[in-house]
């Protein structure tokens, strides 16, 4: 197999993915997820957009099988997703929740080293790998490798997160609005952190936001989702130019903000 | 007197290891077995809406019964259970003591430890889940790795219960033939020994205690995932199964054990039998606070070897004849019938003790009553009372039937308190017992039955099949038949009734024999 076709071929690739769920007895089902097409390139930084029940969230999940898709195929790295056992499918993907997820009755180390542990790693070796990860999330490991979740801040939380994602050296880390929960100056250094350790490990990352303005700055690409459909994707450039009605709604808001705050805070203007 | 001075707190203290050491095992047996149970079940029941509601239906309609009604149920069903197994495998097992108890208590724990378990596991964090999912464990190790450590608390609440309920509903026990330190309260209850029913009910509260603080400990200790405090509790739960387990290893084999039902006279005959025993010689000890409906059966299947009866209750309860038989011939029929099952009906000790409707002497004679049939006419305005099983006896139906007996009320009570209940009017009339010593101490009257309603109760002693032959031990019975009167043993209740440190069934026991030793 030559090195060009390996460039060539996505390491997530939905493919007419469609998921409905049952909205209680008699009811009609939901089609969450309806007929998604939407390649994700090795190395890219992709940010899925959209509101609640725009079917997001639920996009994200069928790709590591927490939730089983009904028609459609999903690759990754270039393997139908039904035919890997879900438990290994989940092992070698990293996955960041909204509030961290963590174990409440397991400290910083056992959480972070939980998936090595699972995989059979030595328990010497899962020590200094979670060491490493605490650096690289920026956490200093004497002070916390000890401690448990709730002796930690929301934003050493979600550090700790990324961390646990990392911990299995997955080539593929999904976000579920990982930053959503943390106050505008944490999110903001948590955002650039991340970005940062995506390039330097050469991740593929798949990050679910209802943020625009938090999508445009951290990802190179955007994928819009509206009722289970995709509705649009590409740069924030090329979004910029989209005749979706929907998409330039969503871009309305960031652009308004940049033009207040370059009013009210004009480079020069220490009031 | 100094309270700590009566010999009786010496002769409870003197039991403790048997008592305390058979409670310990079967609470700890029986808590084990229920979580063995419980645990596995909560956790398949936990994702099964229809199981779960099946298993904390059962287990609350179990604990709706009362304690007392659920480990006498499990006697017959372990008693025909044991005849079926023999009968099939070859292979019989005693339906007396232990496994009766420990079954039924265990279905006693269940409840607590299913709901609490239920309870914590459900209350797990939907998030928390779903990451255990995602950082890739399976089924088994999310529940092992997440969801017990999580649901811990709760379920060692549940498990705390109902260590502290199995330890208190372990006292009664006693009635189906497990020593317990029910045999303080019941042995207490029946001879009014205040100190036995006080120091049986300390010393179960203490024990419930002390578990509940050790289990404390080790909750504490998986919490905080300190392995030290686990493993005090751990170590202080096995000291107390080995503390307790030391002293019935040393102790000397049992020899022959002498049965006794729930009544005063009941333990001084048991007393005065394993005396007698071991003054010739044999090794003897008592097994007393038997369940009437037990004892019999205790008997055949020879795990008591001898105990005293009563000729019309056997005939009725046991033999389940409706008619009564002048007293030679019942005696005579019944010792036939009793061959048939193997049980040697040895003798008589020499008085009866029948029921018999009793009430304040001068009362009867203001109103005129010498007999049932003088009662019948003034009983539509009188109250009567008896003891648990009197109403629904025989005898009862048949002097109904013969002198048109009808109560304005009828009341159940225990039997100590029914002669305080007449002597002071509560109740009009009682039903009590012939022999009892509080009749010419209370100033009382026996009423005539001039239509025999009520069946002879000679007093006689039963050996088990297996001692049929056993001549040492009928030759020590021997000495006792036809010598204890009705005076001697009215005298001897009345001395059990005493609550102070001579009224012990063993002191009473001397007493009795050398009263009537001494008179041939």
């Amino acid at each position: 197999m030559g090195r060009t076709e390996v460039e060539k071929s996505p390491l997530i690739a939905f493919a007419h993915v469609g998921k409905s769920f049952d909205s209680g007895r008699g009811a009609k089902p939901v089609l969450a997820v309806d007929d998604v097409s939407l390649d994700v390139a090795e190395g890219e930084f992709l940010a899925i957009v959209g509101g609640s029940g725009s079917g997001k969230t639920t996009l994200l999940r069928l790709a590591n099988r927490l939730i089983e898709a009904d028609r459609g195929s999903i690759r990754i790295e270039g393997e139908e997703v039904r035919r890997i056992d879900p438990i290994r499918l989940r092992r070698r993907i990293g996955y960041v929740f909204q509030s961290g997820g963590l174990f409440p009755h397991l400290s910083v180390a056992a959480n972070i080293g939980i998936t090595p542990k699972l995989l059979g790693t030595a328990a010497a070796e899962i020590s200094a790998g979670v060491d490493q990860l605490l650096e690289l999330v920026r956490l200093d490991p004497g002070q916390h490798r000890g401690r448990l979740p709730h002796e930690l801040s929301g934003g050493q939380r979600q550090r700790v997160g990324v961390a646990r994602a990392l911990a299995a050296r997955p080539r593929i880390v999904l976000m579920d609005e990982p930053f959503g929960a943390l106050d505008p100056l944490t999110r903001d250094a948590l955002g650039d952190d991340y970005r940062a350790l995506h390039h330097k490990l050469g991740l593929t990352t798949v990050m679910i936001t209802h943020d625009m303005t938090e999508a445009i700055l951290l990802a190179d690409r955007i994928a819009v989702m509206g009722a289970g459909r995709l509705l649009a994707q590409g740069t924030p450039a090329e979004l910029s130019r989209s005749d979706e009605a929907y998409v330039g709604e969503l871009l309305r808001t960031p652009r308004r903000q940049a033009e207040r705050l370059k009013v009210l805070l004009p480079r020069d203007g220490a009031a | 007197m100094n309270l700590f001075s009566d010999p009786r707190w010496s002769e409870a203290l003197a039991h403790l290891p048997d008592y305390l050491g058979n409670h310990v095992r079967i609470s700890l047996a029986a808590l084990a077995l229920g979580l063995l149970v419980s645990l596995p079940l909560a956790i398949v029941a936990r994702n099964r809406p229809l199981l779960r509601g099946a298993l904390l239906g059962f287990a609350s309609v179990v604990q709706t019964v009362p304690g007392l009604a659920l480990l006498a149920l499990f006697y017959p069903l372990l008693l025909a259970l044991a005849a079926l197994s023999l009968a099939w495998f070859g292979v019989g097992f005693s339906a007396f003591g232990f496994l009766p108890a420990v079954l039924a208590l265990a279905l006693y724990s269940m409840l607590p430890v299913l709901r609490n378990t239920l309870a914590g596991l459900g209350g797990v964090d939907a998030a928390v889940l779903e990451a255990a999912q995602a950082v890739g464990m399976t089924q088994p190790q999310s529940l092992f790795i997440v969801e017990l450590p999580l649901a811990l608390p709760v379920m060692m609440a549940g498990i705390r219960t109902a260590a502290v309920w199995v330890i208190g509903t372990a006292t009664l026990s006693t009635p189906i033939g497990q020593t317990s330190l029910g045999n303080y309260i019941f042995a207490g209850l029946q001879t009014q020994n205040w100190v036995f029913v006080l120091f049986g009910c300390i010393a179960a509260a203490l024990l419930a205690l002390a578990v509940d603080q050790l289990l404390a400990l080790v909750e504490s200790g998986l919490r905080n995932r300190s392995a030290l405090r686990t493993a005090l509790g751990g170590f202080g739960i096995a000291a107390l199964v080995a503390a307790t387990l030391v002293p019935s290893i040393a102790r000397a084999p049992q020899g022959y054990v002498v049965g006794a039902k729930t009544f005063a006279e009941q333990y001084v005959l048991a007393a005065l039998i394993a005396q007698r025993l071991r003054a010739a010689g044999l090794t003897a000890t008592t097994c007393e606070g038997l369940g009437s409906n037990v004892i019999f059966d205790a008997l055949v299947t020879g795990d008591i070897d001898v105990y005293v009866d009563y000729s019309g209750t056997l005939w009725a309860n046991q033999l389940h004849h409706a008619d009564i038989r002048p007293r030679a011939q019942l005696l005579g029929e019944l010792k036939a019938e009793l061959a048939r099952r193997n049980v040697t009906l040895l003798g008589e000790l020499g008085f009866e003790n029948a029921y018999a409707l009793v009430m304040p002497r001068n009362r009867a004679a203001a109103l005129g009553i010498h007999s049932i049939a003088d009662l019948a006419a003034r009983a539509p305005t009188m109250s009567i009372a008896g003891d648990y099983e009197f109403f629904s006896r025989p005898e009862w139906a048949r002097l109904r039937q013969a002198y048109g007996l009808s109560f304005r009320t009828q009341r159940q009570m225990q039997p100590d308190f029914m002669y305080a209940a007449v002597a002071s009017g509560e109740v009009d009339v009682i039903a009590g017992y012939t022999s009892d010593g509080l009749i010419a101490k209370d100033d009382l009257v026996v009423l005539d039955d001039p239509r025999h309603a009520i069946p002879p109760y000679d007093a006689i002693v039963l050996v088990a099949p297996k001692r049929a032959s056993d001549q040492a031990l009928l030759s020590a019975l021997q000495p006792l038949l036809g010598r204890i009167n009705i005076a001697a043993m009215r005298e001897a209740n009345l001395r059990a009734a005493g609550g102070d440190g001579e009224s012990s069934p063993d002191a009473v026991a001397r007493w009795l024999w050398q009263r009537v030793s001494k008179r041939q």
